[in-house]
């Protein structure tokens, strides 16, 4: 199966796609984009979040086929301009990264949350990542993280 | 001393950062671009796919293995069994007892069998199942007091011929465990045998099986190399001891058999036995190709070991003043099928048995067994958090019994410095339990939880789902302490492998750190980095690939890295910079007293600057590599337990707001605090990261984390019903970091990683008994217990 | 294994009847899962992501037609207010990014009993709407659930939407877990006061081989509230019909025991929903007034 995609604003096809592959392993093993991570590839843990059509949803419920023609956005493509999104940056700055598995999922869904509620409350942030699973940091610093990034992003639109 | 509390003002970070500093980790920014190379990341040119075919069945004999239709299939370059195993067949960290793939007979279910390498892996997985085993089903030995023939808590008998023994048709196995079913077991006697006291608790608890769950699976990626020899890519917690054992396997001696770390995404210890490393080594050289594995989900829960599930009975005696006179402990530890590193994990039990208290009169008897339940070994805590849910909800039953506040009665028989522990060892540095205890019991409580009515549902037990509005909501607070060793143990070689290198770089002195230690996502990097800074004075430090080029750097585990290679670190960076004064010391051509380097500089007090470090090594390199100890412990004595067992302890305490739903049994944690002794924060705020994460772990197992298992079937391998905590599950925390130097450490450092395991879910479940008033003496606990139904 | 992809509902509905076996995917929430583990390997995969028809909810004949592709996301967000019962049931679905792709005709068609939209369902009295190139047929969704994980469909149907009166009355949902985040039901309880026509809809999920209305339940309660002239009067609801109500909800039930919970709790909690949503339900009553 051949499927055509744009992934982070490039065109993208790939030819001999197995008709049962996820949209994670076309990304990770034939789109050299392993970024999205396969952390259990059931849909429980938030770690392969990419956009779809604008949409975060998790990469290893998409079949290969159903991202043909449609636009996906990776944790690769969210930086600006060559440097760290204000998402990525705060993530590291806050201290919210440790093994950073649960990262890209994270970063994608927060940058998804800053779109639409520009200064989340705890619980709506609670509410919003409560799809990405993090064994590592108890998510206390993931929260540092999201507000930082919310202040930053407002107040860069401020200016 | 200081206090750190969470959510800091400021985020403004120092690149640099020296020793006290929280500098960002070197890795952060690639992790955060998703460009951190994971185990699971890697890829080659013309790579295949492993896959690994794991018996359905717990206890079994094969009687044959046909691997013609699956070799025969388009796609598949090999498909290997135990007959191509050229070197050792059997592997283990402690007792090489465990088959690289089963030979006769299967002792646990999802043991490794065969392996199938492909050029895709579905291709793989569909040949896999052409494999055809011939199986002869046994009954398998489940309950790990009856495998000892410990029938009704008898562990006075202690029989030769247990009442169900694992029938064993290897001569091999029965060679190497001459005890049956026993893999271990530990004796503390101290003081009277037959104390009395005048008020005695009673008490039998079990602690469900944990999952360490790390979020990157087992994984790597294998290549064949020019000399016969292979290299593995592979994410793990011990470079040379996963080497030491593939070496026997394959038959290849180390110069053969190199090892890279591979970025680990979580290890709590479930990456300290081999998982895919020698299958894949197996399937590389076999094929002359690349070899890429990496286990899904559910395979994971089948491809490593698990916390071992733990049955205890507990007496504790005390005066009616609340003083204790003695306690008594039998621990049973479901070691499973495999001896991993059971005998360490019942040493810890055993050891760490009574807590962080002061009891004149000991009697601990920990046994480890082998049955056919799933292998158990390294989980962060390694058998001290089994201990303490036991004797946590013990001091709180007695202290109900004595009328006393239950913090009250810890502080009152706490340890301090000075004390001696249940092995007779003297704690020698500072033991702040009772400090401990009243900082999270100062610390603000929460508000209040909704009153009944129109309230956000996020804030009361079921959140969304829509449960309660505040009916039946009672609120618990529950407090426990505990210690751990940090460190190896009992005599045990523990060393770490440095290798130091200072010099010019595009003007600039710059400093290379190699070490072999595995970072997993702890912030060893940035600590590694923080010492060399600090100790060379020196801004630009590169860490290294974690490799077997260098010496060993131990394991990752047992909350050692930062003590022993940070210790190693420093040592080098000494070295090194004893060299370098040296250096100075001679181009200066007279002497001065006080030479040190301050800033990039060589500086005296006398004389203040006397030359910039990049001039005096000009194009000259330094480098030292060297293994580091720490100070020597002992093996202690088999029938009392004492003995100098442990280099350090770490203390940490916990104080657990619930809010419960007592109609329904749900509950949510409102609060989960923690006061912890780290003795010299390297990097604060990866040490409370390090706590945040590891009170998780304690909450988890506390309230929603089990591997399910019944007659040897693992009945939940999956996160649909093997439940993380997810942000709405996690309270805040509030953590408070004291700093009492231990003399005996690099920088007076402590341990950070698994105290917080510890204490946090012994605070819960205790939260969670004081709300609902019932004993709830199991955990994981469950809606089921506190319902009665 | 073959991808279909059709365009349009008709090439749909042609492609399942060319290909009964296969599999139809939209949300993928249930059938990656079941593709990633290995668990099944169906001849054809038949992608509906691309049948606009299905994503599309509108109101006809007085009711909400709410296409079986619309998410629980949308569902939230664009039909709290007309389907509050089913909003409430999505918002307990996984997880944001589960919301974003899972769809109520998915639920459907894997006919799980402890789907989260079929409580709902049930209370609201919904009908689902099946289609063939041999015709187009509606259920109650009561009789759409047949058996453990097996539904309505014949070979060749697919689903094409459910047909909901949207409220008229308060409406509850309530859903036990033992996590408070992407947690399959132990248990859950849709429930639905229809005052226009003096019903009280009723929904069990994860209590019984499939999803099932507690009817003898529902009955007593409308009875017992015309008896009292509650309807009319919005008066104060009495405890002991509440708890009448609450054990005649547990008498419908039929759990067992598994990993996630006893029968016996199963039993419990669900009288505990029931009656803690027919009081919530009542007192949203009283205050409309």
């Amino acid at each position: 199966m051949r499927i055509t995609t744009t992934v982070n604003g490039e065109q993208r096809q790939v030819d001999d796609v197995w008709e049962g592959e996820s949209l994670l392993y076309v990304l990770r093993e034939r789109m050299a984009l392993p970024g999205s991570k396969n952390a259990c590839e059931q849909g429980e843990c938030g770690a392969c979040t990419v956009y779809l059509d604008h949409v975060p949803v998790c990469a290893c419920l998409v079949a290969a086929g159903q991202a043909d023609g449609r636009e996906i956005v990776t944790v690769e493509g969210l930086q600006v301009e060559g440097e760290l999104h204000p998402v990525q940056r705060a993530f590291v700055e806050a201290g919210a990264v440790q093994c950073g598995f649960c990262t890209p999922g994270l970063v994608v869904a927060t940058h998804d949350l800053l779109e639409r509620s520009g200064q989340p409350s705890d619980p709506e942030i609670r509410e919003a990542l409560a799809g990405n699973l993090c064994r590592c940091t108890g998510y206390e610093k993931i929260l540092d993280a999201v507000h930082l990034a919310a202040d930053r992003l407002s107040t860069s639109e401020k200016q | 001393m200081t206090t750190v509390i969470a959510r800091p003002e400021s985020h403004t970070k120092v690149i640099g950062g020296r020793v006290g500093d929280s500098p960002q980790r070197p890795d952060g920014n690639l992790k955060v671009r998703g460009e951190f190379a994971y185990s699971s990341d890697l890829w080659m040119e013309g790579m295949l796919w492993g896959v690994t075919l794991r018996s359905p069945h717990p206890y079994a004999r094969i009687r044959s293995i046909d691997i013609g239709p699956a070799l025969a299939t388009p796609g598949v370059s090999a498909v290997l069994t135990h007959e191509d195993v050229p070197g050792e067949k059997l592997y283990g960290m402690d007792i090489a007892d465990q088959p690289v793939l089963a030979i006769d007979v299967v002792r646990y279910q999802g043991e490794p069998v065969a392996l199938v390498a492909a050029n895709h892996p579905e291709v793989a997985r569909q040949a896999a199942k052409k494999i055809r085993v011939d199986y002869e089903v046994y009954e398998p030995v489940t309950d790990p007091i009856e495998a000892l023939g410990h029938p009704g808590w008898n562990p006075g008998q202690h029989s030769t011929a247990p009442v169900v023994q694992v029938v064993e048709l290897n001569a091999e196995r029965a060679r190497l465990h001459p005890n049956g079913n026993l893999v271990r077991h530990l004796k503390i006697r101290k003081g009277d045998p037959a104390p009395v006291a005048d008020v005695v608790v009673v008490g039998e608890y079990e602690v469900g099986m944990q999952d360490q769950a790390f979020l990157g699976p087992e994984s790597g990626l294998a290549f064949p190399a020019e000399d016969g020899g292979v290299e593995l890519h592979v994410a793990t917690q011990w470079l040379h001891s996963d080497q030491q054992q593939m070496c026997l396997a394959l038959g290849l001696p180390p110069e053969k058999v190199r090892l890279t770390l591979a970025g680990v995404g979580g290890a709590f210890g479930g990456r300290e036995d081999l998982s895919m490393h020698v299958h894949a080594c197996l399937l590389t050289l076999h094929t002359g190709k690349p070899v890429k594995m990496v286990y899904h989900r559910e395979e994971s829960f089948f491809g490593h070991v698990h916390r071992h599930p733990a049955t205890m009975r507990y007496e504790h005696g005390a005066t009616g003043d609340g003083v204790l006179v003695y306690v008594k402990a039998a621990i049973y530890l479901d070691g499973g099928a495999y001896t991993s590193s059971t005998p360490a994990v019942v040493a810890n039990a055993g050891t760490l048995g009574i807590g962080p208290y002061v009891v004149p009169n000991v009697q601990v008897d920990c046994f480890g067994s082998y049955t056919n339940n799933p292998p158990c070994g390294a989980m962060r805590g390694f058998g001290a958090v089994q201990v303490a849910f036991a004797y946590e909800a013990q001091m709180d039953r007695l202290a109900a019994e004595l009328g006393m506040d239950p913090v009250e009665l810890r502080c009152r028989n706490a340890m301090t410095e000075g004390a001696q522990a249940p092995t007779g060892q003297v704690i020698d540095s500072a033991a702040p339990v009772e400090e401990l205890l009243r900082r999270v019991q100062s610390m603000p409580m929460p508000a209040e939880h909704p009153a009944a009515g129109d309230t956000d549902l996020r804030a009361l037990p079921g959140g969304v789902s829509n449960v309660t509005h505040g009916e039946s909501v009672v609120r618990g607070v529950g407090y426990a302490v505990t210690y751990k060793n940090i460190g190896f143990s009992e005599g045990f070689d523990d060393y770490s492998t440095a290798r130091v290198r200072l010099e010019v770089v595009n003007g600039e002195p710059t400093v290379t750190v190699h070490t072999a230690a595995a970072e997993v996502g702890q912030g060893l990097v940035t600590v590694e980095q923080q010492i060399a800074r600090t100790e060379l004075a020196v801004d630009r430090v590169v860490v290294h690939g974690k490799d077997t080029r260098v010496g060993s750097g131990g394991s990752t585990s047992a909350s050692r890295q930062t003590y022993v290679t940070g210790g190693a670190v420093k040592a080098a960076c000494e070295k090194v910079r004893d060299v370098l004064l040296g250096m100075a010391r001679r181009q200066l051509g007279h002497t001065i007293a006080g030479l040190r380097l301050d800033d990039g500089k060589v500086v005296s007090d006398g004389e203040g600057v006397v030359a910039a470090i990049a001039d005096v090594l000009g194009d000259r390199v330094i480098e030292e590599t060297l293994q580091w100890r720490h100070r020597p412990t002992e093996p202690i004595d088999p029938e009392t337990g004492q003995g100098f067992a442990h280099v350090q302890y770490a203390f940490s305490a916990h104080r657990a707001v619930v809010d419960v739903d007592v109609e329904l049994g749900l509950v949510k944690v409102v609060a989960l605090d923690c006061a912890q002794d780290v003795g010299k924060a390297i990097n604060p705020e990866a040490v409370v990261g390090q706590i945040q994460g590891g009170s998780a772990q304690g909450l988890g197992l506390a309230i929603m984390e089990e591997v399910i298992v019944t007659g040897g079937m693992i009945r939940n391998p999956s996160f649909t019903d093997y439940l993380l905590p997810t942000m709405l599950d996690m309270p805040p925390m509030k953590i408070a970091v004291l700093e009492y130097a231990d003399p005996h450490a690099p920088y007076g450092l402590r341990g950070v990683g698994e105290p917080p395991t510890i204490s946090s879910g012994p605070a819960v479940a205790a939260a969670i008994r004081q709300a609902v008033g019932k004993p709830l003496s199991r955990v994981p606990i469950r809606p089921e217990h506190i319902t009665g139904t | 294994m073959d991808f279909l992809r059709p365009d349009s509902w008709a090439d749909a509905l042609a492609a399942k009847a060319e290909h009964p076996d296969a599999v139809p995917i939209a949300g993928g929430t249930d059938v990656m899962v079941e593709l990633n583990f290995d668990r099944r390997r169906p001849a054809a995969l038949l992608d509906l992501t691309r049948v606009d028809d299905l994503s599309q909810w509108y109101q006809q004949d007085g009711l909400v037609r709410l296409g079986a592709g619309v998410t629980f996301a949308r569902l939230i967000s664009e039909l709290g207010d007309q389907l509050p019962g089913l909003a409430m049931a999505s918002r307990t679905v996984g997880s944001p990014q589960i919301r974003n792709r899972g769809t109520v005709g998915g639920n459907l068609g894997t006919a799980s009993p402890a789907g989260d939209a079929h409580p709902a369902l049930l209370a609201a009295g919904a009908e689902v709407e099946v289609e063939s190139v041999r015709g187009s047929r509606r259920m109650p969704v009561s009789d759409f659930y047949v058996g453990v994980k097996r539904n309505a469909l014949e070979p060749d149907e697919l689903i094409r939407a459910v047909w909901i009166a949207p409220a008229t009355g308060p409406q509850q949902y309530s859903k036990i877990g033992t996590r408070n985040a992407m947690v399959i039901a132990v248990c859950a309880f849709g429930l639905a006061l229809h005052p226009s026509r003096k019903t009280v809809g009723t929904g069990i999920g994860s209590a019984a081989p499939t999803p099932r209305v507690a009817a003898q339940a529902g009955t007593f309660a409308a009875n017992a509230l015309e008896e009292a002239g509650l309807w009319e009067s919005r008066g104060e609801l009495p405890p002991s019909l509440a708890q009448e109500f609450a054990e005649q909800v547990q008498a419908a039930a039929s759990p067992i025991d598994d990993i996630r919970g006893s029968a016996a709790y199963r039993l419990l909690s669900l009288s505990v929903m029931a009656r803690r949503c027919l009081v919530w339900a009542w007192t949203d009553y009283r205050k409309a007034a």
